[in-house]
């Protein structure tokens, strides 16, 4: 097991990436932010709560969860079933600059599944991912936006990314 | 006369396992178990036959699977892709218009194809059994068949003979777990548990597989349930079952936090179980003098269709305690849980079990 990023590390890229995201945006346009269940789901809020910060506005926040939209749901899968669970959106999507957050982008088939939720919701301007690592192992066209942390751990090996609101402590550990 | 037989054997199958009925502490048990040991649970049954054969957990896993369907129904694209390709048969051998539409209409938002299947359009007609039909349909390559029938446990029989996932749509007196489901998920909604909660089923309940199928859902998630009818409409097997027996509306209502008004289903009633419909009404009506003296946050529950001005005055059935047209909107929710769950099941079941050259038992 090996720590790749600690708590402050983690809160310093989430501010980098707030900064990057605002300097891309013209300012007319509307940001939002909206996490993938479970993990991405708490990076969002820290990310809304950093824009609304530097950009002195609020930055609305949603959940979005994949699981009907998951490409392996008709092929037997190993010990962890899906569960469906809520998606919380509680603003129009239409128009906005969606920034998709996640907590690792590795083969890009969560952030295709999660591109067809979000479509099914309305239409926004544009959506731009956001991930705190971004690990090799494509499977998909898919390409981060904006990234924190590149990582190029072998297949075989688990990136992990752990927060204090779902796990007790903030820290990247690869197993 | 095979289905009487069929009837009558599933009924005494009922009996046989009343006697070890311990299944709310041991399924607690189970739980704290699992809760202790952080195991994940797994949905594993590619059919829905009953809500007696389930565990309090299963009941409480399809429950929070259907809230993540919920909004489903209310966003600009009413649908999701999880049973893209799939074909569910609607065979409903008994008329019926919220648990048709409502399947339909769920297995529609799912992206699954449906197939819509009548008793009196069929070959039935001609004295093909049911399950050449069904067979015959599976050979068409359908995944999932959506069954009521008049016959108890002719969704069993089905489960036993077909590849297909099967789910229960209402068989005779027995059971109709989708809407037992979707009457507590309604009640758990409003009042967020039932654990504790009294609840009264009042009326037909000889004839009412809604009063058996809510009667475990219900029991098995803690609530106290209080049968209410006249004595010519309760079964006897009532005293064997986790519940209280009442012969008075009067002496129930101000006590009961829900009330479920069943419908006094005349195509099913032999004999003569009540003098006339108004002395029915005058005893087990839910009437607006009787709310008066109900509990002022009391839930007013009816499976429909309503007989207006029978089993419920209008003005309860449309006041402000009914949330008869809420069970409606939940049945959706519901329903889309459940045929996305049986149809994970089977998918998990491996695709080797697809593709496997069935031989028909007996």
């Amino acid at each position: 097991m090996k720590v790749i990023l600690n708590s402050e590390q983690i809160e310093r890229i989430l501010k980098d990436l707030a900064g990057r995201i605002i300097a891309d945006t013209p300012n007319e346009l509307d940001i939002v932010a909206i996490g993938i269940r479970s993990r991405g789901e708490i990076l969002a809020q820290r990310l809304s709560g950093q824009l609304s910060q530097q950009l002195g506005k609020k930055v609305p926040c949603g959940t979005l969860d994949i699981t009907l939209y998951r490409d392996d749901l008709n092929s037997p899968q190993g010990t962890a079933q899906p569960k469906v669970r809520t998606t919380e959106i509680g603003f129009d999507i239409d128009d906005k600059i969606i920034i998709l957050v996640d907590d690792v982008l590795y083969t890009g088939r969560s952030t295709r599944a999660a591109m067809d939720a979000l479509i099914d919701l309305g239409r926004p301007k544009a959506i731009k991912l956001a991930v705190l690592v971004d690990r090799v192992g494509r499977e998909f066209p898919i390409q981060a936006d904006y990234a924190g942390y590149k990582s190029d751990a072998e297949p075989g090996k688990l990136v992990q990314v752990n927060l204090v609101e779902s796990d007790g402590k903030d820290e990247v550990i690869i197993e | 006369m095979f289905e009487t037989k069929l009837f009558w054997s599933i009924e005494f199958w009922s009996f046989r396992f009343v006697s070890n009925f311990d299944f709310r502490i041991s399924d607690l048990h189970e739980v704290m178990a699992l809760i202790k040991k952080g195991k994940s649970f797994k949905w594993h049954r590619k059919h829905l036959l009953g809500l007696r054969e389930l565990s309090s957990e299963e009941i409480i896993y399809i429950l929070d699977t259907a809230k993540g369907f919920e909004q489903i129904s209310t966003r600009s694209v009413k649908k999701a892709p999880p049973l893209r390709g799939k074909v569910v048969v609607n065979m409903f051998f008994e008329d019926s218009t919220r648990t048709r539409n409502s399947f339909a209409l769920a297995a529609n938002r799912l992206s699954a194809d449906i197939i819509e299947f009548t008793e009196k359009a069929s070959s039935v007609s001609k004295g093909e059994t049911l399950l050449d039909t069904a067979r015959n349909l599976e050979a068409m390559g359908i995944d999932i068949v959506v069954i009521r029938h008049s016959a108890g446990g002719a969704a069993k029989l089905l489960s036993r003979n077909i590849n297909a996932c099967v789910v229960n749509a209402g068989d005779g007196f027995c059971e109709h777990p989708t809407q037992g489901l979707l009457d507590v998920y309604t009640i758990r909604k409003i009042k967020g548990t039932l654990e504790g909660l009294k609840i009264a089923i009042v009326g037909d309940i000889a004839h009412s597989r809604v009063a058996r199928s809510d009667m475990w859902a219900m029991t098995k998630l803690g609530a106290e349930v209080i049968f209410v009818g006249p004595p010519t409409l309760m079964p006897s097997w009532a005293s064997k079952l986790p519940v209280s027996v009442s012969y008075s509306l009067d002496e129930v209502i101000e006590k009961v936090d829900v009330i479920n008004m069943l419908r006094i289903q005349f195509e099913r009633l032999g004999g003569n179980p009540f003098p006339s419909v108004r002395e029915y009404s005058h005893y087990f009506g839910l009437t607006l003098e009787r709310m008066k003296r109900a509990k002022p946050d009391i839930l007013v529950m009816h499976p429909g269709p309503i007989n207006r001005g029978l089993e419920i005055e209008s003005e309860v059935a449309d006041g402000r305690n009914s949330v008869i047209l809420d069970q409606v909107t939940n049945g959706l929710a519901v329903r889309m849980a459940v045929l996305f769950l049986v149809n994970q099941a089977r998918a998990q079941q491996g695709k080797e079990a697809k593709h496997e050259k069935r031989i028909y038992p007996d």
